[in-house]
């Protein structure tokens, strides 16, 4: 027996599994019609790439990846793409997101499926890309697309150890048990593959100890390949990937580390499973195992296709009369779903039905009284009332300073919390608006940025336009001084009068030359707006005006362009602007100094 | 307006099933101190409850928070409690009204109500009481009195006695202030030594029920060991250095409240640290402090200002003892 | 006197000790403060709006920093802002003038495609370039640089510029304060 470790923290809530786990998974009716999100892992949503009307066969391409952590869609079954639009989307916050509305013609029509039989000769690379083609997505939750977790960058190669998560610790839920039970195999297989990928020296296998009959069946199945599996005792969060990593190997790995840096990986048993589908069969990640539970007459696991409608799932199990909301994922970790119209997501391991009588609400929340024992639930020793206390005061600095973004958000203290605070919502609110006010710092920088390339842009235009207008003076001055001579000779009676026609002459191209396009479009437009068009100009006109007073004044010549030509390329303009950026804001300076003046 | 919980299970516990446990864990000691110092214990007991309730109410009311929940939370009642077991059982009822006022409306609703209150109120209102009315609360009744239930009640309200009762049996000092004036007098350690066991007998009772308490898990261990191994470092070598003129070890640990202190007082979640290493070091300062103030201070006992001068740490102890958070070396300050 | 004297020499030599450590350290740790510019300009929204009558952020904050004007003329910052830049100023919150511009929702400037003649003009007066095309072609926001200055309304000839909230996204979706737990006497009373 090798050697257990432990992570600090974690709770013991009532596991309630049994309802569901006592029967075998069922396949799911086909539904006549399927919505699937475009949006099925972390980073962007998938493009589509099936048009209205396109008819399409099962497991066929119908959104491709957009970006490093999007994942690619694929038809779920085969029909008609009936509507590409706004769904209602398993997400906490409600709101639409884009789905393809796919009307299954019931025929189930595979496309021709491609495995990649010789994975064994394939590099891991090779697999990557086949995965990433597949639509393969970590089904623990995060759905954090797989093909990324078996890039080796940065990591150990070749990896110590591989671990399958296969503790499923949440209460309620039972998809990875039943998984385990019934097809062990399968899941090997797929474990092969991905140790094969990864390069891994060992795998160990997870499971909570209270699932006795899937440690057995990995057991059995596992011995051909030579994997471990490990039970670990029961106790919530020990599915967390860094707490199982933390109890298999010892490695504690802080947030913010890729686990591969100390030489782990960890996948959902769910996870290798799909791959295994998907490298010896073809079959991308289009169904997935469900847990429908909660308060419903036959609690049960099925297999769905992505992309059923939620309440359609539901239906299967008989809700109780008395329900009021689904939870999708555990009762510890899950969210409340606002729309049963969404369809299946890659990431819906479970539907918990929610009534009065089997979760009753709790009580309004009181004031916390430092009992601490949400600091000895927590599994990543934080102090969650300190936290608290700086979320609710908004104080984000210090919430940060107290290492806010090493909670993993598993729900312990909130569970354990005699004061019934809504410890998670505090975590998410301060995250989420730290998020913010990094988005909007980061907009703010990039409008100063772009403000002062711009100041630098103008004053260098203006320095070139006096330059070249300095030259054609210059040059008409000689030319006239020529003709002058010539003329003088022809015709010397008319000389005043041509001479003011000249002058006149010259004074309108110059004009044309100052403001050459706005006069040239103002053709057509009421005299308001011309009055409009031309007050701005003369507040431009106006502003530049006291701006060059203002540089004539400090003797300050105007920043000489650094590259006059590649202007348009951004990459140089990026480059122009840090590097011009001193001279800009001095530019800046001297305008507003000027512009103090005459401007009311 | 429901707070929205996205965690959608909870403990059973409660702010309130955890104050009535604590209560409950109470009861061993109260009826032995009853069975010691008589009824009038349990008429303290009332006093305070109805006073730290309708203070309590009060408070509320005039911050606009609503009343009943807050006052479910039997929060006030285990203030009233331990201020209640803390004050002479034969004290007037004005002295456990004023020290309970104190402690609900300075000590603990003026700093926000439960949770915000950096000081514990019970402690509050006893060190009030201790600066206020030494000579009252050096004023035990002597164990086993001769009194019974209606004598002491009459004492209690009215400071009277009736006819033919002894008036020595209700102005005998404690133990801890006998040891001391006699001390300061030169007297000999060995004849000072109080006669009876009862509050030795008192304190096992509190034993038992941090005991009970600490296998709920509703205290931890740290906080109360660590104030009896502060008290002891003191107490032990001084004692064994010169055994006539320090007391010993085990009358420090039974006398005085001491383990009343360490289960209930010390134990109280708002005001004390909440890491592991905090608990330890609070334990150890208000342990230390006691000793010092005990033997070396100019009042009988210490607990309440050891208790005090420890609350004020707690903010420090707190941030500086936090503990490494998971993977990473060390808690960043 | 002359232990008089050797204290006066003890002391002078302290102090010139004492003084040269003193001067050492101020050199060896000096901290290399942002200058007061740079720290108020972090703090301004950086719209670019010149609505604090300050042809941008970046003379503001001078103004500010040389004292010239007042905390609370940035809208854009809104009331959020006026405490940053009060706490790092170390003066009083001044709420905004009642007849000044207040702030209001962020949005973006959107282009009406069809309706636009191409005259370029709100190219000159968007601050922060966010506006392309060219003379007589079509032109159109960056919606991700545009500051929401409202600066290229005003110029338009042809009205065809519109400010537009930015639509919530699951990019930008927030999760919202938890419901706070006190509760007042009078809805108390009626539950
Ligand atoms: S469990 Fe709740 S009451 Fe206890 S310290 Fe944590 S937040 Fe406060
Ligand atoms: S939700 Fe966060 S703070 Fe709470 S126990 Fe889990 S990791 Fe710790
Ligand atoms: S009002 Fe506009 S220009 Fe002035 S500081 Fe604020 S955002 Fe910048
Ligand atoms: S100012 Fe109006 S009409 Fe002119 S280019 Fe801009 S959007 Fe088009």
């Amino acid at each position: 027996m090798m050697p257990l470790f432990d992570f600090p923290g974690g709770i013991h809530p009532p596991e309630n599994k049994a309802q569901s786990s006592a029967t075998p998974i069922r396949q799911a009716p086909l539904p006549p019609q399927l919505h699937v999100a475009l949006r099925q892992s972390m980073g962007n949503a998938a493009r589509p790439c099936v048009a209205i009307g396109d008819r399409v066969a099962k497991g066929q391409l119908i959104a491709s990846a957009d970006g490093r952590l999007s994942a690619a869609v694929h038809a779920p079954t085969s029909g008609v793409v009936s509507a590409i639009a706004p769904q209602p989307f398993a997400h906490p916050s409600g709101l639409p997101e884009l789905a393809i509305t796919l009307d299954s013609d019931g025929e189930e029509r595979w496309i021709e499926r491609q495995p990649l039989h010789d994975w064994q000769q394939r590099s891991g690379a090779k697999i990557r890309d086949f995965l990433a083609q597949m639509g393969i997505v970590g089904l623990g939750g995060a759905v954090f697309p797989s093909h990324l977790k078996l890039g080796l960058k940065l990591g150990v190669s070749p990896l110590e150890t591989l671990v399958i998560n296969g503790a499923e610790c949440e209460p309620y839920i039972s998809c990875d048990d039943r998984l385990m039970r019934e097809r062990a195999d399968a899941i090997c297989d797929g474990i092969a593959v991905t140790r094969h990928a990864l390069q891994a020296r060992q795998v160990l296998i997870g499971i909570e100890d209270n699932k006795p009959q899937a440690i057995a069946a990995m057991q059995a199945a596992a011995a051909a390949h030579g994997f471990g599996v490990v039970a670990v005792p029961t106790k919530y969060p020990s599915g967390g990937a860094k707490q199982l990593i933390r109890i298999l190997t010892g490695k504690a790995i802080p947030h913010g580390v890729r686990a591969t840096e100390h030489g782990v990986q960890c996948f959902n048993v769910a996870t290798v499973y799909a791959i295994g589908r998907a490298v010896l069969h073809g079959e991308p990640l289009i169904s997935r195992i469900v847990t429908l539970t909660g308060a419903v007459e036959a609690a049960a696991n099925v297999e769905a296709l992505i992309g059923t409608p939620l309440d359609q799932l539901l239906a299967l199990v008989r809700p109780h009369r008395d329900s009021h909301e689904v939870v999708m994922g555990g009762p510890l970790m899950g969210f409340t779903l606002p729309d049963l119209a969404a369809g299946l997501t890659k990431a819906g391991n479970c539907l918990l039905v929610k009534s009065p009588a089997l979760f009753p609400p709790r009580p309004p929340a009181q004031a916390c009284i430092r009992c601490g024992d949400c600091a000895s639930a927590c599994p990543v020793s934080l102090q969650p009332m300190d936290l608290f206390w700086f979320a609710k005061a908004k104080n984000f600095d210090k919430a940060q300073q107290w290492q806010l973004f090493d909670c993993i958000e598993c729900g312990a203290c909130s569970y354990v919390c005699p004061s019934q605070i809504p410890l998670v919502d505090y975590y998410r609110f301060a995250k989420s608006e730290i998020w913010a006010a990094e988005r909007d710092k980061n907009a703010a920088n990039l409008a100063r940025q772009r403000h002062e390339f711009r100041q630098f842009r103008l004053q260098r235009d203006k320095a070139e336009k006096a330059q070249r207008l300095a030259d054609k003076a210059a040059q008409a001055a000689a030319r006239q001084a020529a003709s002058h001579s010539a003329a003088a000779n022809v015709a010397p009676a008319s000389d005043p009068k041509q001479a003011a026609i000249a002058a006149a002459m010259a004074r309108a191209a110059a004009q044309r030359e100052a403001a050459p396009l706005p006069e040239q479009h103002s053709s057509g437009l009421n005299d308001a707006k011309q009055a409009a068009i031309a007050a701005a100009m003369a507040r431009a006109a106006a502003r530049k005006a006291a701006a060059d007073e203002a540089k004539a004044a400090s003797g300050q010549p105007p920043a000489p362009p650094p590259s006059s030509s590649g202007l348009d390329d951004a990459k140089q303009a990026a480059i122009a602007a840090a590097m011009a950026r001193a001279a800009a804001r001095k530019a800046a300076a001297d305008q507003a100094r000027a512009n103090q003046q005459p401007d009311p | 307006m429901t707070a929205i919980h996205s965690t959608h299970i909870a403990k059973p516990a409660t702010v309130s099933t955890v104050m009535l446990k604590v209560l409950a864990a109470l009861l061993p000691g109260i009826a032995l101190s009853v069975y010691c110092h008589g009824v009038g214990v349990l008429l303290q007991l009332l006093l305070a409850s109805l006073t730290a309730l309708a203070a309590e109410a009060a408070m509320l009311r005039l911050r606009g928070v609503a009343v009943l929940p807050a006052l479910k939370d039997l929060s006030a009642i285990v203030t009233a409690w331990l201020l209640a077991l803390s004050l002479p059982p034969l004290g007037g009822w004005w002295m456990i009204v004023v020290a309970t006022l104190f402690a609900i409306i300075v000590a603990k609703q003026l700093y926000g109500g439960l949770g915000n209150n950096p000081f514990n109120p019970a402690m509050a209102g006893f060190a009030l009481m201790v600066v206020s009315f030494p000579a009252q609360m050096a004023q035990w009744g002597s164990p086993q009195l001769p009194l019974d239930a209606a004598a002491q009640w009459q004492w209690i309200f009215l400071h009277t006695l009736p006819a033919g009762s002894v008036p020595d049996a209700i102005s005998s000092a404690t133990p801890l202030d006998v040891l001391k004036t006699g001390l300061r007098q030169g007297q000999a350690l060995a004849g000072l030594l109080p006669q009876s066991s009862a509050q030795g007998l008192i304190a096992l009772g509190w034993l038992a029920g941090g005991l009970w308490l600490w296998q709920q898990k509703l205290i931890p261990w740290q906080t109360p060991l660590a104030m009896l191994a502060g008290l002891l470092a003191l107490a032990l070598p001084l004692w064994l250095w010169q055994p006539a003129q320090y007391a010993s070890p085990l009358l420090h640990l039974l006398q005085g409240g001491t383990l009343l202190a360490a289960a209930f007082i010390v134990t109280d979640p708002v005001s004390g640290a909440s890491t592991p290493r905090g608990r330890l070091i609070f334990g150890f300062g208000v342990g230390l402090l006691t000793y010092v103030i005990r033997v070396f201070g100019n009042f009988p006992d210490g607990i309440a200002f050891a208790v005090l001068l420890m609350n004020m740490t707690v903010p420090l102890l707190d941030q500086y003892t936090r503990p490494a958070v998971f993977g990473h070396r060390k808690g960043r300050s | 006197m002359s232990q008089l004297l050797i204290a006066v020499a003890l002391m002078l030599l302290l102090a010139l000790l004492l003084g040269a450590i003193l001067g050492y350290a101020s050199v060896r740790f000096r901290v290399k403060a942002d200058p007061l510019v740079d720290k108020i300009d972090a703090i301004l929204p950086q719209t670019q709006c010149g609505q604090c009558s300050h042809p941008g952020c970046r003379p503001y904050a001078e103004a500010l920093a040389a004292g010239s004007d007042d905390i609370n003329k940035c809208p854009p910052g809104g009331e959020d802002g006026i405490r940053k830049l009060a706490e790092l100023l170390g003066v009083e919150f001044k709420p905004f003038g009642a007849d000044a511009p207040q702030p209001k929702a962020k949005a973006v400037a959107l282009i009406d495609e069809a309706t636009c003649i191409g005259c370029t003009l709100c190219i000159q007066a968007c601050p922060v370039d966010a506006i392309l095309g060219a003379a007589k072609q079509m032109h159109t926001v960056i919606a991700s640089e545009c500051t929401g200055c409202e600066l290229c309304l005003a110029p338009c000839p042809v009205d065809c510029i519109r400010m537009i909230p930015p639509g919530s996204e699951l990019t930008n979706w927030k999760w919202r304060y938890p419901t706070i737990p006190i509760r007042n006497v009078s809805s108390g009373a009626t539950r």
